[in-house]
């Protein structure tokens, strides 16, 4: 006979009261487990859509002037022979504290050609680069070598030129490998070519307009990476892409306070149906509390009763209410998140979490009770005696 | 020797004008291996004396020793040591535990004791072979009659081989047959080196005892200690007697240093 055969066969005894104790817990703990968990796969979901939205860092030159463009109407006075960027000083953005978190570092040299006669926008950029920076691009053709260059689909229109076709710049013949699908961005009204062979024609060799970087940032503030680029180049302006996306985040980080808030409430809501569930059952054996003293148990013996009964349940109702919460999480994916697939991976974090708050409140609600079990004087309560 | 010492014990219940005297300056000593019965009215203030010789009721003014323990000189922690190292006791209603089997009830008392669980389970077989329950030792308290509790009772009382049983109307609850048995186990026991204070109402049951304390209204009013001394009841073996007294040596050593 041990303590702890006493407490599971009480809890036996009253199931009812048992089922009750762990009812409020596992409601309280999946609840708790199902926000967390539901607002991790959100927020997951939401870094999967970032890194497809490509870019999410700007790095151009400082400049005084005022942009003289709105909604694509420009009035003049962007001017593009402002100051520049050295190309060999990001390689800088490889020392910063997040660089691990730096998926794709895009340069790009911009400069007004003439093609015909018209006056065209023509990019040098590192097609590598591009393939993560911009996924959604699709070329009709292929991708241009150093004596190619790819068209935006408007730029393809306007100019009546498609794949093939020979175009002169600065009187350098290059050939059009490919002519991109529309995107319904402004690339669509620019000429692409290699970064190096842009350079050559505007002979800016070195020297970049602007860069662009894809910053997976699951783990990492965005904000944080924009400060630390900004030190790494002093002469640049390093602007975060505000885009829906973070938006989105944004209201995700609301909703997370308000459900960390009503989970709170929730928890606080099921130690009170610990408490006055286990203050009923110490108030039902009270005989048996008297007889345990009388033959010389000591008060931290009762005491020790009624938390392994508390233990027993709380732990239980930590391991349900894990994976009740995870269940209801996959269940609310799928009404509430067209787009994702519904699987929860285990977190043996958040896992070990429940069972320990389950635990801790099961064990704390539990301590009065506890105390006044123990208080419980043998004499008053046999009477007989 | 003198093993129990109640010196000028007091218990009042209630302040001032409207205080009740439940015990009223009792005075006795008990010897080693003394069967006494203790007899009187309701209300007379028997079993608040009895609650205060086993430790649990405090005396307002007065003295208990037990073995030269000063007994409510120990706080309650070391009382409960007392209690389950020192005595042993069989209520009226029997207070089983309803969810625990009969030979769970019997380990009990040896459920916070350090030892082995083989020799706990043995210590109660033994203890439940004394009273006649061994067969039973798996049924709950609710698949035996009353006479069997009360054994039971009893069984839990001795297991852990106090000096001294503490029995409030042990034959309250039993028939006549019942009772009979049940005062002759304690008998036994008696018979084995074990001191027994009892409480009873029954003269027929008081009539096992070697002397008679009689309460009235609080006050110990007679004390018939020279009515009979019973010969022929066996006496314990030697080997057990001296296990049993290192082992309280042991106790009452460690309730002395604290």
């Amino acid at each position: 006979m041990t303590l702890k055969a006493i407490a599971i066969k009480n809890l036996l005894r009253r199931k009812g009261k048992a089922a009750f104790v762990l009812a409020g817990l596992v409601i309280g703990v999946s609840t708790v487990v199902g926000i967390i968990s539901f607002v991790e796969a959100m927020t997951n979901d939401i870094n999967h859509k970032l890194e497809k939205y490509g870019a999410n860092i700007l790095i151009v030159p400082k400049t005084e002037n005022l942009t003289l463009s709105y909604g694509g109407l420009s009035l003049g006075g962007v001017s593009f022979e402002m100051e520049e960027i050295q190309e060999a000083e990001l390689a800088r953005i490889s020392t910063i504290k997040n660089s691990q978190n730096v998926a794709a570092l895009g340069p790009m040299v911009l400069g007004v050609v003439n093609i015909g006669v018209h006056k065209v926008l023509l990019a040098g950029v590192d097609f590598k680069a591009a393939e993560i920076l911009k996924p959604w691009w699709k070329v009709q053709g292929v991708l241009p070598d150093k004596n190619g260059v790819v068209l935006g689909a408007d730029a393809s229109q306007v100019l009546n030129l498609t794949a093939g076709n020979r175009i002169k710049i600065k009187n350098r013949d290059l050939v059009i490998s490919g002519v991109l699908h529309a995107t319904g961005s402004q690339d669509d009204q620019l000429v692409f070519t290699r970064l190096d062979t842009a350079q050559l024609i505007f002979e800016k060799q070195g020297r970049i307009s602007m860069a662009e970087v894809a910053a997976l940032c699951k783990d990492c503030p965005i904000d944080a990476m924009v400060k630390q680029i900004s030190e790494a180049l002093p002469g640049a302006k390093v602007m975060a892409i505000q885009q829906v996306v973070k938006g989105r985040m944004e209201t995700l980080a609301q909703f997370k306070k308000f459900s960390y808030g009503i989970s709170g409430v929730i928890l606080l809501i099921g130690s009170l149906v610990v408490l006055v569930t286990m203050m009923s059952s110490v108030r039902e054996r009270t005989d048996e509390i008297g007889i345990f003293r009388a033959i010389g148990f000591r008060k931290r013996h009762i005491m020790n009763i009624v938390f392994i009964e508390a233990a027993i349940v709380s732990g239980l109702a930590g391991i349900i209410g894990y994976f009740l919460g995870v269940g209801g999480t996959v269940a609310a994916l799928k009404i509430f998140s067209e787009s994702h697939s519904g699987y929860v991976p285990f977190s043996l974090e958040l896992a070990i979490g429940a069972v320990l708050t389950a635990l801790t409140i099961g064990l704390i609600s539990s301590a009065y009770p506890a105390f006044t079990a123990a208080r419980l004087d043998p004499n008053q309560v046999l009477r007989a005696l | 020797m003198n093993y129990i010492v109640a010196e000028n014990l007091v218990k009042k219940y209630g302040n001032g004008e409207t205080a009740v005297s439940a015990v009223d300056d009792i005075s006795f000593q008990i010897q080693e291996g003394e069967f006494v019965g203790i007899m009187g009215e309701s209300g007379a203030g028997k079993s608040t004396l009895l609650g205060m010789m086993g430790a649990m009721n405090a005396p307002t003014s007065g003295q208990l020793i037990v073995d030269d323990l000063d007994v409510y000189g120990l706080n309650q922690e070391k009382r409960a040591d007392f209690r389950r190292e020192f005595l042993g006791f069989v209520f009226q209603s029997f207070h089983l535990v309803p969810y625990l089997t009969v030979i769970e009830n019997v380990m009990l008392p040896l459920t916070v004791v350090k030892t082995k669980k083989k020799k706990k389970r043995s210590m109660a077989e033994d203890s439940l072979t004394q009273v006649g329950l061994l067969g039973k030792a798996h049924r709950l308290p609710s698949q035996i009659s009353g006479g069997e509790k009360e054994r039971v009772a009893i069984a839990r009382a001795i297991v852990n081989e106090p000096p001294v049983l503490l029995a409030d109307e042990p034959t309250g609850n039993l028939d006549t047959k019942t009772s009979q048995e049940i005062m002759q186990l304690l008998r036994h026991l008696n018979g084995e080196g074990m001191t027994i204070i009892m409480v009873t109402h029954s003269p027929e049951c008081a009539g096992y005892a070697q002397r008679i304390m009689q309460v009235t209204d609080g006050k110990l009013v007679e004390d018939s200690s020279k009515i009979r001394k019973i010969e022929k009841w066996p006496k314990r073996e030697i080997e057990n007697e001296t296990l049993r007294n290192q082992k309280r040596m042991q106790v009452a050593g460690s309730l002395h240093t604290g």
